[in-house]
């Protein structure tokens, strides 16, 4: 219950709510939580709710640390 | 609330890379060569140990590592006797029930369920925000929202009874079991029984509160995400925590989790919700642990509109959750596991819900 996945913000509409994309099936979802948040952008939602925007630097940065992991034998 | 659907998709399948995972494992068992006892580390998030189940993580660390199933099922650890209240409310005419699905399959302790009433009654819900527009089709009937959850999910029910109150409402009501996860773990910490090394901390619980809210308890854990690379770094991180003789919280989802979590998240949940003694199953009360309804919302608050009591009431015999919560045993030392206990009929609350310990066990690790 406590899932929440990564969406891609598609669209900001009235009302703090948004339209997410994810596995090319859109659905509708509540940004009061988030409300800085862009199209283009990446949320976590859970339970109808972008609960944070997803760190796309920091993402990249943990690749890079793991693919360092990888290389250093 | 299933994942699997969704899979193959952007900051999900770059977390499973087969050479990474290799490499990490070998990294842990270098770690593991340095610590001369054996090491138990719990995961306290029912996503956490669907994961490690699905991937097989167990079975390619060395054995010297056990990884404990901690309460991180908030459906788990609902206690029986809010499972016998809910029944009681379904019962009433005017009552309509909404619920996350996993919440009708859980038995009280005598095996009744919410199930068995009709789906008309007994709705179930993706979203709170549902309840609120099936209270507005339903000026007739009196809906109830089960909120069972912890603070993932217990700022969006608290959001939830805000827009009721905004649109003033008169049928719509919460019944709030919702739990707060850090003095949890306190007491887990505490428990001499449990002999819990570290702990794998729950990665959505912790986008809320933030890495720091962790900071006070003296505790060992790592703030994990839930794909494969993402829980081997944790255990990583832990180890080397125990190698080096270090207790603190570190973050190791950082595309997820800041040091301050979602403030805004936090102050919903604190203006709709007081802290509260309450009670987990398998594990008892748990001083200041639960969320009730503060008295400015008691109009929403079910507990007070329908004068709830739950009832006192033991675990089916011979379940053995309590303990596995706890980490003092593993789900295949019960003996009701896999022959009376079983997720199509299951006995106690951990073989209910996808994430519930005894249910991974069964679904991956059953050999
Ligand atoms: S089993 Fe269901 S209720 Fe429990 S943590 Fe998982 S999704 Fe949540
Ligand atoms: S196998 Fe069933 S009865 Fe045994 S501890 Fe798990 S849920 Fe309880």
């Amino acid at each position: 219950m406590c899932l929440a996945i990564p969406v891609k913000i598609v669209e900001i509409n009235e009302n703090k709510r948004a339209i997410g994309e994810i596995g090319g099936v859109e659905r509708e979802l509540d940004i009061t939580f988030v409300p800085d948040v862009k199209v283009g952008e990446y949320v976590f939602l859970h339970a109808g709710f972008a609960i944070q925007v997803l760190n796309e630097n920091e993402a990249k940065e943990s690749m890079k640390l793991w693919n360092e992991i990888l290389s250093a034998e | 609330m299933e994942r699997d659907p969704f899979s193959r998709m952007k900051f999900i399948d770059e977390y499973a890379d087969p050479e990474l995972v290799k490499k990490l494992v070998h990294l842990i068992q270098s770690d593991l060569e340095d610590i001369s006892r054996p090491v138990n580390l719990m995961e306290v998030c029912g996503t956490h140990t669907m994961s490690i189940g699905r991937s097989g993580i167990r079975s390619i660390v060395p054995d010297k590592l056990k990884l404990l199933s901690g309460p991180g099922c908030p459906v788990c650890v609902t206690p029986s006797g809010y499972i016998s209240a809910s029944i009681e409310l379904a019962e009433r005419k005017e009552v309509l029930i909404t619920t996350f699905g996993d919440m009708v399959r859980v038995p009280n302790s005598s095996g009744d369920t919410l199930g068995r009433f009709p789906k008309e009654k007994v709705r179930i819900v993706y979203s709170p925000l549902e309840a609120i527009t099936i209270a507005m089709e339903n000026p007739d009937k009196e809906v109830v929202f089960l909120g069972v959850g912890f603070e993932t999910t217990a700022p969006v029910i608290a959001q939830t009874i805000k827009v009721a109150v905004e649109n003033k409402l008169p049928n719509f009501t919460c019944l709030s079991a919702n739990k707060i996860i850090p003095p949890a773990l306190k007491a887990l910490a505490d428990n001499p029984l449990s002999k819990i090394d570290g702990f794998i901390l729950p990665g959505h619980v912790s986008i809320i509160l933030g890495k720091d809210s962790y900071a006070d308890l003296g505790i060992r854990g790592v703030v994990s995400g839930f794909e494969p690379l993402d829980i081997l770094t944790g255990i990583h991180m832990l180890l080397r925590q125990i190698r080096k003789g270090i207790v603190e919280i570190e973050n190791a989802y950082l595309r997820a989790v800041t040091d301050k979590g979602n403030e805004l998240m936090q102050k919903v949940m604190d203006e709709v919700f007081e802290i509260v003694d309450t009670q987990w199953r398998g594990l008892g009360v748990i001083p200041a642990t639960g969320l009730g309804i503060r008295k400015e919302y008691s109009d929403y608050d079910a507990e007070k509109k329908f004068k709830v009591k739950y009832p006192e009431e033991n675990e089916p015999a011979g379940c053995r959750c309590g303990e596995i919560l706890q980490g003092i045993c593993i789900p295949t030392d019960c003996p009701l596991f896999g022959s009376k206990c079983l997720p199509d009929n299951p006995i106690g609350p951990c073989m209910v819900s996808s994430e519930g310990a005894c249910s991974a066990y069964y679904k991956y690790e059953r050999n």
